[in-house]
């Protein structure tokens, strides 16, 4: 499920540098090392594997949630726009997208973009992919992304049952072959960021022959070439060399290499049977700095993770926020960090994660920070927890319950609160409870950027009826303020809207942050230039294969 | 002869059946929806759940359900899709069997030649030092898990040594597959070793050998023929329902060395709630179960002309 394409970071060199100097092991080394291995002799048509499994869904664009198959449908499509490091805009496929009132949006294209296949990228490619994956009929899985757009009812019923009244959104207009607007519900000042999702991919006019037929074979517009499919040992892709986007390859192509565990790819890497790894799985996190040495990757990344509380039970329904401050200020982020987790995230201090336009430091205030003394009193003051025991629900199969533990017996031994972990076997079954509103008491949560805007860390989590708000969190006085930050004039007015928002959230505190993720890969000595995107995923086209 | 045999193929009808629905009302309560799960982390849009959910059947009472898909499988040979992939099963299913296939039959034949091998030299020499040798040797093996052996395995012959990869390529291809074979074959192996024992020890000491021996028989043809052939009444039925554990039971080995066949498979169809494509691989699991317990019945008859079916 992870979100975004994300910033290609075309200013490359000094930001690997830093990435290089955030290795452990040796920092001075590793920048040295980078250098000199920066000068290396590339051979620009080389290819390299990278460790994915196999991709959950076929690989349509609007269909594609998680990440699996998002790093390959990214490699193979190309949108609209795309964001630079800084969370800037950058236009890609696009010439400009603008708008006056952030409700009328104009996109004029690039006239000189081709499908693989050859036939030109034109507006019409935009308003038909969109439309076709809107519609209800086609059950695409990120339908509910184009719920901004003016007529997105009339394709996709909110009632199942009922037939879709047309078959395209009133919003979406063509002008000229390479021109389109789009009219919104209502103005939304980020919605131009929200156009870098692979959601937002065009589709040439061979893909609606047969839709299912083209996830297996997808043709795109973007940097790469898909080759072939190997269903759960291979994609294989190649560089697409009438490519006009400015994130052109440096390399000859990338074959998606399936692994069953994350050690047996580790093995693979030192072995050179791999060349770029996504994560390192726990097994060999104390030791991949020193067997790596500079190729370990070690860098923050645009996701945070949460204790996420259930409101609807009986336990928090009229809860006094200073209880939930309580037991924020009874976890030791700094320790747990250090030695459960083992440097592999770093203590968060706000709810939006970094490297997001409008991420500010420290915007909890103390409310991150350990104080074993104000968090009883601050519980004590709050009414206590009801029943003073707590616990966490969490999913057994993704590596969760150590430090759920380190939580709890962070809590129990700071401010007495009895606190268990409540382990669900699988992913599947604690989403199941956490949608049948069964949770008991806190859950894990997590979320990762769809867009590198704060909206997306405040607007989808805690507005009232959001998707991402399972704990049924509602305060009307933050929906209006969030209504107001989606009505601002500017991007930056919006923005810095939802900075005053992010301060307030400690007055309701709609979840506990916890710590903010980081990117634990290595690559092999075949490759050079390797770095990751806020989205966590390595950055391909900038990869250069050594001779 | 004949009649027994189609009697056990109509009772493998029932048995079949069951099996099947079994596992379709297993997968059903276990909680997690395979639809939901598609949608992750972030909270499903309820109208495109509702409508995949209606498309691929799966608002349908169960036992609809059931009928529905077994109607397809009998009928057209059709195992359905999966629900995430939209890839016919029997495709999934065609990636994931030749692997395991040609991995579980060369843990087979490393079982039968080494396992027999091991306990025939225990046998002929009960008591003596390569008998407690073998027994010491079976005890170790039998005693350690399949995830230690494999993780010894690698980090010894792979890490240290360098004498193998580590891991399985995507070709599979035979030489890789040793080393797999071997530890998956290995705990099988100790038991065959085992039992082989057991029987010939206590064979030796029968009648009819004493009487063969009397005859003054050449000693190959003693123990080849007479001794051997009885010996493996036990050893045939173990072996016979093993070759389905091995097909099953690779999960382990087959995470461990990254083989892409059915244990893995099954793992990632429970984990995602995919009723019809962990029925698909059961279904083929359970007649390679039948027609084995039906080729070790008739292998008795072969080997003992005493047990006759009529």
């Amino acid at each position: 499920m992870r979100g975004a394409k994300s910033a290609k970071w075309v200013a490359g060199a000094a930001i690997i540098a830093l990435a290089a100097t955030a290795c452990g092991g040796g920092d001075s080394d590793g920048d040295k090392g980078n250098k000199s291995s920066a000068k290396g002799a590339v051979n620009p048509d080389g290819f390299f594997s990278v460790e994915v499994g196999e991709p959950q869904n076929p690989l349509q664009p609007a269909n594609t949630m998680e990440s699996n198959g998002s790093i390959v449908t990214d490699a193979i499509f190309s949108q609209l726009v795309d964001y630079d490091a800084s969370g800037k805009l950058e236009m890609i496929n696009a010439e400009s997208v603008e708008t006056t009132d952030s409700k009328l949006w104009t996109v004029k294209l690039k006239k000189d973009w081709k499908f693989h296949d050859g036939t030109p990228v034109t507006a019409e490619s935009y308003i038909k992919a969109w439309n076709w994956a809107a519609n209800i009929k086609n059950n695409q899985t990120n339908a509910s992304w184009f719920g901004d757009i003016k007529g997105y009812t009339d394709v996709h019923p909110e009632d199942a049952k009922a037939k879709p009244k047309s078959d395209t959104m009133s919003g979406l207009k063509k002008v000229d072959d390479y021109t389109f607007t789009i009219e919104l519900n209502a103005p939304l000042p980020y919605f131009s960021y929200k156009l870098g999702y692979t959601v937002f991919s065009p589709l040439p006019e061979s893909f609606y022959a047969d839709p299912k037929a083209a996830g297996e074979k997808p043709v795109g517009n973007g940097a790469y070439k898909f080759v072939s499919w190997d269903h759960k040992k291979q994609i294989k892709v190649e560089r697409n060399d009438d490519y006009k986007g400015a994130d052109k390859a440096k390399n000859g192509g990338v074959i998606f290499k399936n692994y069953t565990t994350l050690e047996t790819a580790y093995e693979d890497l030192k072995s050179g049977n791999v060349d770029v790894l996504r994560q390192i799985g726990p097994k060999d996190l104390p030791v991949y700095r020193s067997d790596l040495g500079d190729r370990a990757v070690d860098k923050a990344y645009s996701a945070i993770q949460t204790i996420a509380v259930a409101f609807y039970t009986d336990q928090w329904k009229n809860i006094d926020p200073k209880v939930i401050q309580g037991l924020s200020m009874g976890i030791d982020r700094d320790t747990i960090t250090k030695t459960v987790l083992q440097g592999t995230r770093e203590p968060a201090t706000g709810w939006v994660a970094k490297g997001v336009l409008g991420f500010q430091p420290n915007a909890t205030g103390d409310v991150t920070k350990y104080d074993p003394a104000k968090a009883k009193q601050l519980i004590k003051d709050g009414g206590g927890v009801p029943g003073n025991k707590i616990s966490i629900q969490f999913n057994a199969d993704g590596g969760h319950k150590e430090w759920v533990e380190a939580v709890c017996n962070s809590i129990t031994q700071s401010t007495g609160v009895k606190c268990t972990g409540d382990s669900k076997a699988d992913f599947q079954a604690d989403t199941n409870a956490r949608d049948d509103k069964q949770v008991k008491s806190l859950y894990r949560s997590g979320w990762v950027l769809d867009y590198p805007v704060n909206a997306n860390f405040i607007s989808d989590l805690f507005r009232t009826g959001a998707a991402g708000n399972q704990g049924d969190f509602s305060n009307k006085g933050l929906d209006a303020e969030i209504k107001k930050a989606d009505s601002a004039a500017s991007l930056d007015e919006s923005v810095a809207a939802y900075q005053k928002i992010e301060k307030e959230l400690v007055n309701y505190m709609p979840s506990i942050p916890l710590w903010y993720y980081k990117v634990n890969a290595g690559y092999s000595e075949k490759v050079q230039n390797v770095d990751y995107a806020q989205d966590g995923d390595p950055i391909l086209t900038q990869i250069e294969v050594k001779k | 002869m004949g009649r027994y045999v189609a009697r056990r193929l109509l009772q493998m009808i029932p048995v079949f059946l069951g099996t099947t629905l079994l596992i379709f009302l297993m997968v059903y309560t276990l909680p997690g929806d395979p639809v939901r799960g598609l949608f992750g982390d972030k909270g499903a849009d309820p109208a495109t759940l509702e409508a995949m959910r209606h498309k691929l059947g799966l608002d349908q009472p169960i036992l609809v359900q059931y009928w529905d898909y077994m109607k397809g499988m009998i009928l057209h040979q059709d195992f359905g899709d999966q629900i995430a992939s939209g890839r016919p099963v029997t495709d999934v299913l065609g990636d994931a069997f030749p692997v395991t296939l040609r991995l579980a039959g060369m843990a087979f034949v490393i079982e039968i030649i080494l396992g027999i091998g091991l306990g025939m030299i225990a046998g002929l020499r009960a008591g003596r030092l390569a008998d407690n040798a073998v027994l010491i040797l079976t005890l170790l093996i039998i005693s350690i898990p399949v995830f230690v052996l494999a993780h010894i395995v690698k980090s010894v012959f792979a890490d240290q040594l360098g004498i193998i990869s580590p891991n399985v390529s995507n070709e599979a291809t035979w030489s890789e597959l040793v080393t797999p074979a071997i530890v998956l074959g290995s705990l099988s192996l100790a038991y065959v070793a085992r039992l082989t024992r057991t029987t010939m020890a206590e064979n030796l000491r029968s009648d009819y050998m004493r009487t063969a021996v009397a005859k003054g028989l050449p000693k190959r043809r003693i123990i080849g023929v007479h001794l051997m052939r009885n010996s493996m009444i036990p050893v045939i039925t173990f072996l016979g329902t093993d070759l389905g554990a091995l097909m099953g039971g690779a999960v382990v080995t087959e995470s461990v060395f990254n083989v892409k066949g059915v244990g893995g498979t099954i793992v990632e169809s429970i984990t995602r709630r995919e009723g019809t494509t962990l029925v698909g691989l059961v279904t083929i699991l359970v007649l390679v179960y039948l027609f084995m317990t039906l080729i070790v019945d008739l292998l008795y008859a072969v080997l003992d002309p005493r047990i006759r079916y009529a």
